[in-house]
């Protein structure tokens, strides 16, 4: 029988708290092994070129160098791009993926050669020593620019640099059109952030006693262990991954990165072979957020109904595909906005250029159109002189709408909730036209909506396992990278309730793929979603069969007895019939019972849609969000500070809430400076802004005080009716800040990066033209 | 390349070591002391994560040559904790839930012990202020200022001194 709910939603202390604020907590740089070599990885100097030659001869013969790998030396160099689905989509989802570069050179920083060596000083020497031949080509750093006709070719197959087009179309665009009052048209940007996670990439590996490579690396994808073994030319069961609780991701460790580099050493040399990249090489190599060149054209009757949409999308994909179809999905997916409108028309293009390549970064596609959406909003809203509020509240999506491609969403839609409670704590005070020290003042907010799960066709799964011991306590196993959202703990969590047991009762043993039920990715705010539901379904079985022995025990029927308290007990007499737990697995345990159970939850499954024209439901929910701003804006410097910050979503359900109000103000930081701060400064395919101190991310001195609004309307799809949180928590922040922007100078910004240069520049010719 | 003898005291454990001029403390503790509490995160100071206690004060230990260091008093996070129970910091932090990946936590816990030895009642402000060269990019940082008020507070409740930071 259910009761009252005991530990979901509480502010609970993770399992690994205590280990972290010890410094204990161990991670991928913090293992070594005796005997153990240093890799390091030769970059490429330029962003397109072709290899001539390289000549490894000198850097083989320095002391103590055991090995220099180039793309000959890969058993299998080339395979496609696989991110842990466990079916095959192949077409266009799954781009090439190359070890180590051979002919055409794609990008700066494409990893070359690989060394090993008895110490990092010796391996670094050694790159030195390579000799590398480049005829340096002229390169596309543009999207717009690769697209054009004749443009160079990044792949060299002269075949251009589409890497994807897709569209979705809803009604008559052309006609809705002509009906509209007011037509609003403008050209958006936004620019390649860095995930910036304080734990670059790293980790070791070996070979064990009977020849499995053992990795021991910070990833969000386990399953990348398949990839490694047929790089390797070896069975999917002879490359374990042991996973690390990993320094931050973000979708920066959701490619593979150091641990493809570190197998092939450790089977080339025999040795372990630890590898680390410094700050420079991660900024450099990994993968950054799609920059998105965008056209919103809306049309509106002049009473604030939004009748037509038509928006195109140029994504710039990078050097090589790996998830920007996948993104472009999102981004396809997410560009009408959060709002009901019967005309629509969306065209994405992805193209190859010679950056460094893009991939996956918190809100995977959606914070770009986002930013387009809601910005477009607040001109919309000024064209017709109407609060940008109203406009909103006018044409925002509610239950049961259906979204261009036709799909309804199936968890609730809490847009209208989020916007007056947002709109309500943002004005509780009226809007000082300036701060006493005479800078201007700006409020706004904005919406914000994005999936959680991943496509639904990948067929997506999760497993999760437990165990009673015979104490009574609880181990859990779960392949489940911890980013440090909380990953493994909410699934103790979600057993010990149901168990009714204490969190610390459960014990999570997650990341290794020889040891625990592969649980999938940590990408795609799906772990809550899907592990937590095969957690919760492994629990609930369990108790199940917990509650039988116990009926049989008391002669009370199952139906009449609870869990809780670590005793199972009857609901009508409490008081009298009241077993231990601890007892009730003895006697499972004495008559041969399975004391172990294994469970699997499935997404829903759909195929892959007809990319010209994509109909149907393409993720399995929607988690939406609102933040609101409010800023000063100094005239005299253009810049800017943000005053306060109010961050809202509809959680669905909260389950640990330290958990969910941290990825909430989290995933605002996370964003808050992307418009205005946060530049990589890529010139011609080189990362200028390599550093901390040329990348800048926002510290404690910049950060206002942050409320958090927790709707919890029971409307998700993940246990207990809760929704993801951890990527959609950084998607409405962005437009809200250049919202608040145009609210304090009267001027809109369009195109990232907003500088306070740029400002200063709105402000003087706004100010000669008034 | 020069060789020094050095002598470090590391959470209370005197150490005597030969170091290459080259050598960094950060690397010092970590490689040679396997005290893998102070992290890597930049290796120019620009971070945080490396920072470590120079006595009462915090430092960044991957911008210190070890030979720079030497008669040091030295507490790492690994440090702080007496017995296996947390310093008031740490325990503040574990209780407020300022700890998500957990990178930039030892860096943290030991700045913001250094901080409540300076100050041991700052403002939100003063915090603020203090931890400009701590990075997190997890938290957006709201959790740890409180964490390091309840600290303040709880030290202040209990009559402690400094001593039991
Ligand atoms: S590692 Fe020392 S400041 Fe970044
Ligand atoms: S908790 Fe991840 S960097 Fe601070």
């Amino acid at each position: 029988m259910r009761t009252e709910l005991n530990l979901i939603g509480k502010p609970v202390s993770r399992h690994d708290a205590w280990a972290k604020a010890k410094g204990d907590q161990l991670f991928s740089d913090d293992w070594s092994m005796p005997g153990m070599l240093f890799g390091k990885v030769l970059r490429s100097k330029y962003p397109a070129a072709v290899l001539k030659r390289i000549d490894t001869k000198k850097a083989e013969e320095l002391p103590g160098v055991k090995a220099v790998l180039t793309a000959k030396d890969v058993p299998v160099n080339e395979d496609v791009t696989k991110f842990g689905q466990m079916r095959d989509v192949g077409g266009g989802f799954e781009g090439l993926y190359r070890v180590l570069a051979s002919g055409r050179i794609r990008s700066k920083s494409e990893a070359i050669a690989l060394v090993a060596a008895e110490s990092p000083e010796t391996a670094e020497e050694a790159l030195k020593l390579i000799e590398v031949d480049y005829e340096v080509l002229e390169g596309v750093f543009d999207p717009r620019e690769a697209l054009k006709e004749g443009a160079y070719s990044v792949t060299g197959d002269g075949c251009g640099n589409v890497i994807m087009r897709t569209k979705i179309c809803d009604g008559n665009i052309e006609e809705a059109f002509k009906k509209c009052d007011v037509i609003v048209e403008n050209d958006y940007e936004t620019t390649p952030n860095e995930h910036a996670y304080l734990e670059t990439e790293g980790g070791m590996g070996w070979i064990d006693e009977n020849g499995v490579i053992t990795l021991r690396v910070g990833t969000q994808v386990l399953e990348h262990y398949r990839t490694i073994a047929k790089v390797l030319g070896l069975p999917h069961n002879k490359v374990r991954n042991i996973g690390v609780p990993v320094g931050g991701g973000f979708g920066g460790k959701e490619d593979i990165t150091v641990e493809m580099y570190i197998a092939l050493l450790v089977q080339k040399t025999g040795r372990p072979v630890k590898m680390v990249w410094s700050r420079e090489e991660s900024i450099e190599s990994h993968s950054k957020r799609h920059p998105e060149y965008l056209h919103y054209k809306t049309g509106a009757t002049k009473d604030g109904k939004i009748l037509a949409q038509e928006v195109s999308i140029v994504m710039d994909g990078g050097s090589y595909t790996y998830l920007t179809p996948w993104v472009q999905m999102y981004s396809t997916f997410a560009a009408p906005g959060c709002y009901k409108i019967p005309n629509v028309s969306v065209k994405s293009v992805s193209a190859f250029t010679n950056n460094t390549f893009n991939s996956a970064n918190r809100g995977f596609g959606a914070p770009q159109v986002n930013f387009a959406s809601e910005r477009q909003m607040d001109e919309i809203a000024a064209r017709l002189n109407l609060d940008p509020v109203e406009l909103r509240r006018r044409n925002v999506l509610h239950d049961g709408d259906r979204l261009p491609s036709g799909h309804v969403p199936r968890g609730h839609i809490a847009l209208k909730e989020l916007l007056d409670k947002v709109n309500k704590e943002l004005n509780r005070s009226s809007k000082p036209d300036r701060l006493p020290d005479g800078r201007k003042v700006g409020r706004a907010l904005a919406l914000g909506h994005m999936v959680y799960g991943r496509l639904n066709f990948l067929h997506d799964s999760s497993r999760v396992s437990i165990r009673l011991e015979l104490d009574g306590s609880v181990t859990l196993r779960a392949g489940v990278p911890d980013l440090g959202g909380g990953q493994a703990s909410v699934l103790a969590q979600i057993v010990a309730e149901e168990l009714g047991l204490e969190i610390e009762d459960v014990h999570p043993y997650i990341m290794d793929t020889h040891l625990t039920p592969l649980c999938g990715t940590t990408t795609a705010t799906r772990q809550l979603y899907m592990s937590g539901n095969a957690a919760l379904k492994a629990a609930v079985q369990m108790k199940e069969k917990i509650l039988e022995k116990a009926s049989a025990l008391s002669g009370c029927p199952v139906n009449m007895l609870a869990l809780k308290n670590r005793k199972v007990y009857s609901v009508i007499e409490p008081e009298t019939i009241s077993i231990p737990f601890v007892d009730v697995i003895k006697h499972l345990s004495n008559d041969g019972e399975v004391l172990e159970n294994i469970a699997q939850f499935n997404a829903p499954f759909t195929e892959v849609p007809d990319l010209n024209d994509i109909k149907g439901e393409l993720n399995p929910d929607i988690t939406y969000t609102c933040h609101g701003v409010e800023l000063a804006v100094d005239e005299q410097t253009g810049k800017i500070e943000l005053l306060r910050v109010i961050a809202a979503a509809d959680a669905g359900r909260v389950i640990n809430r330290n958990s969910c109000e941290g990825q909430l103000e989290g995933g605002c930081v996370y964003h808050a400076w992307w418009p205005t701060m946060e530049d990589l400064k890529q010139e011609n395919g080189i990362t200028m802004a390599n550093s901390f101190s040329t990348y800048l991310i926002p510290t404690a001195a910049d950060v206002p005080d942050i409320e958090s609004i927790l709707i919890e309307s029971g409307g998700g799809l993940g246990p207990y009716g809760a929704k993801g949180i951890g990527e959609p928590a950084d998607n409405s922040i962005a437009p809200a800040v250049v919202n608040a922007i145009r609210d304090a100078i009267g001027v809109g910004f369009n195109k990232m990066t907003v500088t306070p240069e740029k400002i200063l520049n709105a402000v003087l010719s706004f100010k000669n033209k008034e | 390349m020069s060789v020094h003898d050095i002598t470090l005291t590391v959470n209370g454990r005197k150490v005597r070591l030969t170091v290459k001029s080259n050598e960094l403390l950060l690397n010092v503790l970590r490689d040679r002391l396997l005290l893998t509490g102070a992290k890597y995160g930049c290796g120019i100071g620009e971070c945080g994560a490396c920072t470590v206690l120079h006595g009462r004060e915090c430092v960044l230990s991957c911008f210190i040559p070890a030979v720079c260091a030497d008669g040091w008093e030295i507490t790492t996070a690994e440090g702080l904790s007496k017995d296996g129970k947390l310093s008031v910091v740490q325990q503040a932090y574990v209780d407020k839930a300022a700890i998500q990946c957990g990178f930039c936590t030892p860096g943290m816990v030991i700045a913001s012990t250094a901080l409540l030895y300076e100050n041991p009642e700052p403002d939100e402000a003063e915090i603020k202020d203090y931890f400009r060269g701590n990075y997190c990019r997890c938290t957006g940082y709201a959790a740890m200022i409180e964490a390091v008020k309840v600290a303040a507070m709880r030290m202040k409740e209990r009559g402690c001194d400094d001593e039991e930071l």
